[in-house]
C-alpha cells in the first residue's frame, strides 16, 4: 500500500494541517508536509478530518435476513457513511447467542473488508428473556465480544438483568439495554400522545422506556456494573440518566439520528417508513435529546440502522415492521441538527460518533486520537455540499430511509481503514 | 371530493352538502321504484377485510339503489385469508377496473394507505379503519340528529348549539373519533363520557368535554345520547374495567337513567348492541330510540357519498 497525504483538512474542525498516512498508520501531521514521490495526494481544503466513525448499534441482518441486508452491503453502506467500525446487533436468525455465530459474523466482516465488524452477543438464549446466553464463551471467542444486548427486546426480568450486569464484570463487558416494558407496550404502534389518539394507533408510552431505565440504573448502581442505554428517546429518559450520572452510576446512553430530527407527526400519513422502535416522539422530546447530547448526558450517537425488505414496509401500519435505515445519513443528520446549529463542535462529533462508542465497547483499535503512530482509521468530511436523499441510490440493500427527498449536508471525501481507502470522492473503493 | 377517508378532510359546507344530498336520496326511497339510474355501468367493490354485516349490506344496498354493479370481496374464503397483502389486492382491483372501493379494515390507516400509496387510482370510501375513523357512520348519525333536532328546516342547516353526549369505549372507537370531528364541525357541543382507561391519552386537546360520570352528563339535559358498543373482544386481559357489572353500574344507559332525560332527547347506538350491558333492552326498543332509523338513514347517506364521489367524476370525464 503506497503512502497517502491529506492536504489542508482540519483535524477535529480545528486548524488545518497535512496528514501523511503510511504503513496503515498516521506517519506525520504538520504544515506543508513533504510527500513521498509515489504518495497519493488528497486535496482537502475546508474539509474536516475525524477519526473513522464507530456505530455501536447496527443491524446487519446476516445471518437470516439477507433479503434486507448482508454483512457485505451493510458494511459498504457503513463505509459510505464514514464508519470504520460497526457493532452488529444480535437479533439475527439464528440469534448471535453462541461463540459460533459471533465468530461467523466477525469473519464475514473481515471478508467484506469495508469496516471492522464487532458482533454484539445476545444477553439471553434466543433473545427469549428466560436464561443467560453463554456470555463468557462469546467474550473469549475470536470475536472478543464485550457488548451484550437483546436489542429488539428488553431484558425485562429484573433478576435476569441483575445477573447479566453482574456476570459481564468478569471480562469488563457491558449490557446494552433496549428499554421497553413489554406489558406497557403490548400491540404498541407509535408514541402515545396527541397524534396516536387522533390516528387510532395503539400508544407506546414514554413511561414504558423510562421505567426500565430507572430500574436499570438502580440495578447497575446496586451491583456496581456498567450499563449502556440503547436509543434513548424521551425527555424523561434524559432526566433519569442525568440523575443517575450525578449519583455516580456507571451508565452511558445513546441517541439515534432519527430521534434527533423526526417527530411523531410523521405518522400522520400512515407511511410505515416512519414506524420505528422506540417510536418517534414529540417536539419536546427531540429538544430534550438534543440538549442531553449537547451537555454530555447522552454519550453517543448510534444509528440503529434497521433495514427491511420493501414488502415489510409497504403495508398497513400495524402489520408493518419497525425500523429505519441510517448508516449513510447519520453524520449528515448529526451535522444538520447539532453542528450547524452550534450545539456540538466537530471535536464533540469525534467524541460521540467515534471515541466514546469505542470506549464503551472496549475496542482499542478504533476511536483513536488523530496523532502520529495511531492506526489510520480516518474520515475526511466536506461539510459544505448538500445532497438529496434517494434511498434507491444508497448502498444498503433496503430503501426504508425516513429521509427520502430530504436535503442533507456533507459529503464523504475519503474514508481510510488502517490506511486503505474504502471510500473516495463519495464512491466505495473495493479492496484490491 | 376524490376520496371519503376522514371527517378531518371535510369542510363544513361539504359535510352539509352530503347531508342534503342524503335527504334527497331518502326521498327517493319512499317511492315505489327505489332504484335510480345514476351509477349505471359503474362497479363498486366492497373490500371487507374485517367482519361486518350491517355496514357491508348498507353499502351494497346504497350502490345497488344507484344502479351500480357491486362486487363483494370479503376476507373469508378469498385470497385475503390466504395472506394476500393489501397492496396486491389493490393492484388486482385496479387491474379489474373497479370504479370505487369501499374498504373496511381492522388496521387504522388502511383506507388512507389505499388512497395514497399509488397502488390504485380510484376513489376510496372508508367503511371503518381500526380505531381511526368510520366517517359514513358519523354522517348517518349527524343525518339522524339533524332530522330530529332541527326538523322541517333542516336542508342547509347544521347542528349549532345542539348538545350531544357520547358514552362508552372511546379508546377503541372509530365511531367516536369521526363523530367528535363531524358533530363539532357542524357546531354541536359534544361531551364524551367514559371510564378514564377508555379515554385515549392525548384526547385532552379534542374539541369536546370529557367526563367520567354519566349521571353528571345526563343531568345537563343533552339533546341526544349516543351509546358506543363496548368492544369486549379488544379487551381480553386488558383490565380496562374490573367487571361488566362495574361498567354497567356507572356507564350503562339504564331505564332509570333514560327516564331522567328531557322529553325530546333521543338515543342512538351504532350497533351491534350489547343489550343489558351498555344499554338496557327497554331503552334500545323504547320511544327515544332512533337506532333502527339510523340503519335506514345509513343507506341514504352512503348513496349520497357514492353520488358525490362517482357521479361528479363521471361528469368531469
Amino acid at each position: 500500500m503506497s503512502a497517502l497525504i491529506i492536504r489542508g483538512a482540519r483535524p477535529y474542525g480545528e486548524d488545518a494541517a497535512d496528514v501523511l498516512v503510511a504503513g496503515g498508520v498516521i506517519a506525520a501531521i504538520g504544515a506543508d508536509l513533504e510527500a513521498p514521490e509515489d504518495a497519493e495526494v488528497v486535496e482537502a481544503d475546508g474539509c474536516i478530518l475525524l477519526p473513522g466513525l464507530v456505530d455501536l448499534h447496527t443491524h446487519l441482518r446476516e445471518p437470516g435476513g439477507e433479503e434486507a441486508e448482508t454483512v457485505e452491503t451493510g458494511t459498504r453502506a457503513a463505509a459510505l457513511g464514514g464508519f470504520t467500525a460497526v457493532h452488529a446487533m444480535a437479533n439475527t436468525d439464528p440469534v448471535a447467542d453462541t461463540a459460533g455465530v459471533v465468530e461467523q459474523v466477525h469473519a464475514r466482516g473481515e471478508e467484506a473488508g469495508w469496516c471492522d465488524v464487532r458482533p454484539i452477543g445476545a444477553v439471553t438464549v434466543g433473545l427469549g428473556g428466560q436464561s443467560l446466553a453463554p456470555l463468557d464463551a462469546m467474550a473469549a471467542s475470536r470475536a472478543r465480544v464485550r457488548v451484550f444486548s437483546d436489542d429488539g427486546k428488553c431484558v425485562h426480568d429484573p433478576v435476569l438483568m441483575r445477573r447479566a450486569l453482574e456476570y459481564v464484570k468478569t471480562f469488563d463487558g457491558v449490557i446494552a439495554q433496549h428499554a421497553q416494558d413489554p406489558r406497557l407496550t403490548e400491540g404498541s404502534q407509535m408514541h402515545e400522545g396527541v397524534v396516536s389518539a387522533q390516528l387510532g394507533l395503539a400508544g407506546w408510552p414514554a413511561v414504558a422506556e423510562e421505567s426500565i431505565i430507572a430500574r436499570d440504573v438502580l440495578l447497575a448502581e446496586h451491583v456496581g456494573s456498567r450499563l449502556h442505554v440503547c436509543h434513548l428517546s424521551t425527555a424523561g429518559s434524559v432526566e433519569i440518566v442525568r440523575w443517575a450520572k450525578q449519583r455516580g452510576v456507571d451508565v452511558t446512553a445513546e441517541v439515534t439520528p432519527h430521534h434527533l430530527l423526526l417527530t411523531d407527526e410523521r405518522a400522520r400519513g400512515y407511511d410505515a417508513t416512519f414506524k420505528v422502535n422506540p417510536p418517534l416522539r414529540t417536539e419536546a422530546d427531540v429538544e430534550a435529546v438534543r440538549a442531553g447530547l449537547a451537555d454530555g448526558t447522552i454519550d453517543i450517537v448510534a444509528t440503529d440502522h434497521a433495514p427491511h425488505p420493501r414488502d415489510a414496509k409497504d403495508r398497513e401500519w400495524d402489520v408493518a415492521a419497525f425500523g429505519m435505515t441510517g448508516l449513510e445519513t447519520a453524520l449528515p443528520v448529526l451535522q444538520a441538527t447539532m453542528v450547524d446549529t452550534g450545539r456540538l463542535s466537530w471535536r464533540d462529533v469525534a467524541r460521540v460518533l467515534s471515541e466514546t462508542p469505542s470506549a464503551i465497547a472496549r475496542d482499542e483499535q478504533q476511536g483513536r486520537p488523530l496523532a502520529v503512530g495511531e492506526p489510520a482509521n480516518l474520515l475526511v468530511w466536506d461539510p459544505r455540499p448538500t445532497s438529496v436523499v434517494v434511498p434507491e441510490e444508497q448502498a444498503t440493500r433496503s430503501t426504508n430511509s425516513p429521509y427520502r427527498g430530504q436535503e442533507l449536508p456533507g459529503r464523504n471525501v475519503l474514508t481510510l481503514l488502517r490506511g486503505r481507502p474504502t471510500v473516495r470522492d463519495g464512491e466505495p473503493v473495493a479492496r484490491a | 371530493m376524490k376520496h371519503f377517508i376522514s371527517i378531518a378532510d371535510l369542510s363544513r359546507a361539504e359535510a352539509i352538502s352530503v347531508l342534503d344530498t342524503a335527504e334527497h336520496m331518502a326521498e327517493t326511497q319512499s317511492r315505489s321504484i327505489r332504484k335510480l339510474p345514476t351509477l349505471v355501468g359503474t362497479t363498486v367493490v366492497n373490500l371487507f377485510m374485517e367482519d361486518s354485516t350491517r355496514t357491508r349490506i348498507s353499502f351494497e344496498a346504497a350502490a345497488k339503489r344507484l344502479s351500480a354493479d357491486v362486487i363483494n370481496f370479503s376476507a373469508k374464503g378469498s385470497s385475503l385469508s390466504k395472506g394476500e397483502s393489501l397492496k396486491d389486492t389493490a393492484l388486482t382491483l385496479q387491474a379489474m377496473g373497479a370504479d370505487a372501493v369501499v374498504v373496511r379494515s381492522s388496521s387504522s390507516g388502511a383506507a388512507h394507505l389505499l388512497a395514497h400509496a399509488g397502488w390504485i387510482d380510484q376513489p376510496i370510501v372508508n367503511a371503518g379503519d381500526g380505531a381511526h375513523e368510520h366517517p359514513t357512520q358519523a354522517m348517518l348519525d349527524a343525518f339522524t340528529l339533524r332530522r330530529h333536532l332541527v326538523g322541517e328546516d333542516r336542508l342547509g342547516a347544521d347542528l349549532a348549539g345542539r348538545r350531544i353526549v357520547i358514552v362508552g369505549d372511546v379508546l377503541h372507537s372509530r365511531v367516536a373519533r369521526s363523530n367528535v370531528l363531524l358533530l363539532t364541525l357542524l357546531g354541536a357541543e359534544v361531551t364524551l363520557v367514559a371510564p378514564p382507561a377508555l379515554v385515549p391519552v392525548g384526547a385532552d386537546i379534542w374539541p369536546c368535554e370529557v367526563l367520567y360520570d354519566l349521571d353528571d352528563a345526563l343531568a345537563a339535559q343533552p339533546d341526544a345520547v349516543m351509546m358506543l358498543r363496548v368492544q369486549r373482544e379488544r379487551m381480553i386481559g386488558g383490565g380496562f374495567f374490573p367487571t361488566p357489572g362495574e361498567y354497567s353500574r356507572r356507564f350503562a344507559l339504564t331505564t332509570d337513567r333514560a327516564a331522567r332525560l328531557p322529553e325530546h332527547t333521543i338515543v342512538l347506538h351504532p350497533g351491534p348492541m350489547n343489550r343489558g350491558f351498555e344499554i338496557a333492552g327497554d331503552v334500545a326498543d323504547g320511544r327515544r330510540s332512533v337506532i333502527t332509523e339510523q340503519v335506514a338513514n345509513g343507506v341514504s347517506v352512503r348513496m349520497a357519498v357514492l353520488y358525490h364521489l362517482l357521479a361528479s367524476t363521471s361528469e368531469e370525464t
